[in-house]
């Protein structure tokens, strides 16, 4: 008996009137794990094209997987060496006993600095996807749709940028809000206007900064204070960075404090190549947030200030620092979310990218600007796409007049 | 009798001038940080609306209609005008909260909606009651959102310590998000939610409907 027969016999049960027909989008998802959907397309334009959503999904889930290893590592490093620097011979708590259980914490040691970030990142993804798995199911039941792919990448996102020590119940409540106000109050996935995981990021962000912002939280050490790249930057410029030992190469490779997925932008950009190269990442709207993050940020460098030291952050700083490569690659290129058509493409990143550095620079609140420029960019994204659409309509009329 | 009783009740759940016409959201964001506020500033709305109601409805056949919004102004800019210097004399810490709001019951939408959708074509009586029944409906909103929102927010009901926060050595971590005005946005929609699931009759028809390409 192989396995499709199995799924096949059990299929009637799922169906209207079966016994099981309220957990019909859980037997959907298990069966579309294994095989692929026997619907076919009946009305409109015909695509043959092995790409679908779920294999678009996977694939963005699976190019996350440098940052998350590396940021695993550096995650364990960063608590590994502050520890010895405090003097402190164990992490506390039930982490600081699993750890200990089947390694040391010796910064030194790969093997030993990958399990500590693990025992502190995994069990954020776990609750985060446990708690948003049921969200995502339980709509899916009650409204009678599929359980969607996407809530893989937004889940993996979602706790890669998150504080590396983040109370599980606040990465409970973040997801909830994320999945449910985020996307499933306007129809679930394909209908959300604003990205999930920053939704629900930014919830986080505003309902609790002692957790999520500030010194304390970006190195999983009680009492640690490590400020983020970005946060030392704020207060002094690159003399700053300069002073806590921070260089451009750090920063590129991760060597810094900060959310697991967000450090490294190298790992980032790993994931990224792939993403582009496949063409699940739209290139014009990363090209855009570039163009709009170097025009913007050299223009604050023109014009200088003797107050503010991040107006003379040149670029390929902004690059490296805080979550803007990630937030470039992963989040502005949420096919949802952002703009359609290919030029309302360029004009969407290049907002992201002027934005990401006039709220980085010019607003004393927020440091990290990127979560809100993405937000704010998804917002105008529709009304982008119908003066691109409307442009097209008018200049096509004026050729035949 | 009824009629009284359906226009004094009516706007309450059936006909709420909030969940359903979406009038007067601007002070709803405002004032429901603290649920004490929040209640001056329902009692406030409602004695505006009701006595505006009543005098606009008493002169309604006397007012020039190309004036008639200039009149009904003048009438509701009294009412507030009365209503503020009386909160400023018996209530003058919470007036002080309530800063600008109460002047702003002027440019409040139900007030002049009520004004001219009701009270313009109706005697006195039934306008007053009318406005009475308005203010409840805003009222009842206004009290779930500041109840949420002090409760989750702050941790406390008019003041009293309901959930211990941990900075006075309690368990609960308050919800910053919820004391910022832009949080009633989402609790006037999960109002306007459940209000809706059990008054089907008020959802709206979809616009569209995507019409399925597989199956």
């Amino acid at each position: 008996m192989n396995l499709r027969s199995i799924l096949d016999s059990m299929e009637p049960h799922f169906h209207k009137g079966g016994r099981f027909e309220k957990f019909y989008a859980l037997y959907e998802a298990a069966d579309t794990i294994f095989y692929t959907p026997g619907y076919v397309t009946k009305t409109g334009a015909h695509v043959r094209d092995g790409i679908d959503l779920k294999r678009m999904m996977i694939t963005v889930w699976l190019c996350t997987f440098p940052a998350i290893f590396f940021g695993m590592y550096n995650l364990g490093f960063q608590a590994n060496t502050a520890m010895e620097a405090m003097g402190v011979a164990q992490a506390e708590g039930w982490r600081g006993s699993f750890v200990s259980a089947i390694a040391g914490f010796d910064a030194a040691s790969l093997w030993d600095n990958i399990l500590l970030g693990a025992a502190y990142w995994l069990p954020v993804y776990m609750v985060v996807f446990l708690v948003g798995g049921f969200w995502e199911v339980l709509f899916a039941a009650v409204r009678g749709h599929e359980v969607n792919e996407g809530f893989f990448v937004t889940s993996v996102l979602f706790a890669l940028i998150l504080p590396p020590d983040v109370p599980l119940w606040q990465a409970a409540l973040g997801i909830t809000f994320g999945v449910v106000v985020g996307k499933e109050v306007f129809g679930g996935t394909g209908m959300n206007f604003l990205n999930p995981a920053l939704t629900g990021r930014a919830f986080l962000y505003f309902a609790y900064p002692a957790q999520m912002s500030g010194d304390a939280v970006w190195t999983a050490v009680d009492g640690f204070s490590g400020a983020t790249a970005l946060g030392l930057a704020n207060t002094g410029g690159i003399a700053a960075m300069a002073d806590a030992g921070i260089t451009w190469a750090d920063a590129f490779i991760g060597n810094i404090q900060g959310s697991v997925g967000e450090v490294s932008t190298l790992a980032i950009f790993a994931g990224g190549a792939v993403l582009l190269w496949t063409r699940i990442a739209a290139w014009r709207i990363v090209a855009g947030v570039m163009v709009g993050m170097i025009a913007m940020s050299s223009l604050l460098n023109l014009i200088g200030s003797d107050t503010n030291p991040l107006f003379a952050l040149p670029f390929y700083w902004h690059l490296v620092l805080g979550g803007f490569a990630f937030g470039m690659i992963f989040m502005a290129t949420d096919p949802v979310s952002s703009s359609m058509t290919h030029t309302g493409k360029w004009y969407f990143g290049a907002l992201i990218g002027v934005m990401v550095v006039l709220i980085r620079v010019l607003n004393p609140a927020f440091p990290e600007g990127m979560m809100l420029a993405i937000l704010f960019a998804n917002l105008f994204a529709p009304l982008i796409d119908y003066y691109v659409t409307e442009a097209n309509i008018k200049r096509r009329v004026a050729r035949n007049v | 009798m009824s009629k009284t009783r359906e226009i004094l009740l009516g706007p309450i759940f059936t006909n709420n001038p909030i969940a359903l016409q979406i009038l007067g959201v601007c002070s709803a964001l405002a004032v429901t940080s603290s649920l004490n506020v929040t209640i001056v500033m329902c009692i406030a709305l409602t004695v505006v609306t009701a006595f505006s109601n009543f005098f606009i409805a008493l002169i309604r056949k006397h007012i020039p209609s190309s004036i008639r919004i200039i009149v009904q102004m003048i009438i509701i800019a009294s009412l507030v005008i009365v209503v503020d210097q009386v909160l400023k004399a018996y209530a003058y810490e919470v007036s002080k909260q309530l800063s600008v709001f109460v002047g702003l019951i002027i440019t409040n939408c139900i007030v002049m909606g009520r004004a001219e959708a009701f009270a313009m074509q109706n005697p006195p009586i039934p306008s007053f009651f009318d406005g009475i029944g308005n203010g409840l409906g805003y009222s009842v909103v206004l009290l779930f959102v500041a109840t949420v929102r002090e409760l989750t927010g702050s941790g406390t009901l008019l003041g009293f310590e309901i959930l211990p926060l941990v900075t006075n050595g309690g368990w609960y971590y308050s919800n910053g998000l919820m004391l910022l005005p832009p949080s009633a946005f989402f609790v006037i929609g999960g109002f306007i939610w459940l209000l809706r699931n059990s008054k089907v009759d008020q959802v709206e028809p979809v616009e569209y409907k995507l019409a399925s390409h597989t199956k």
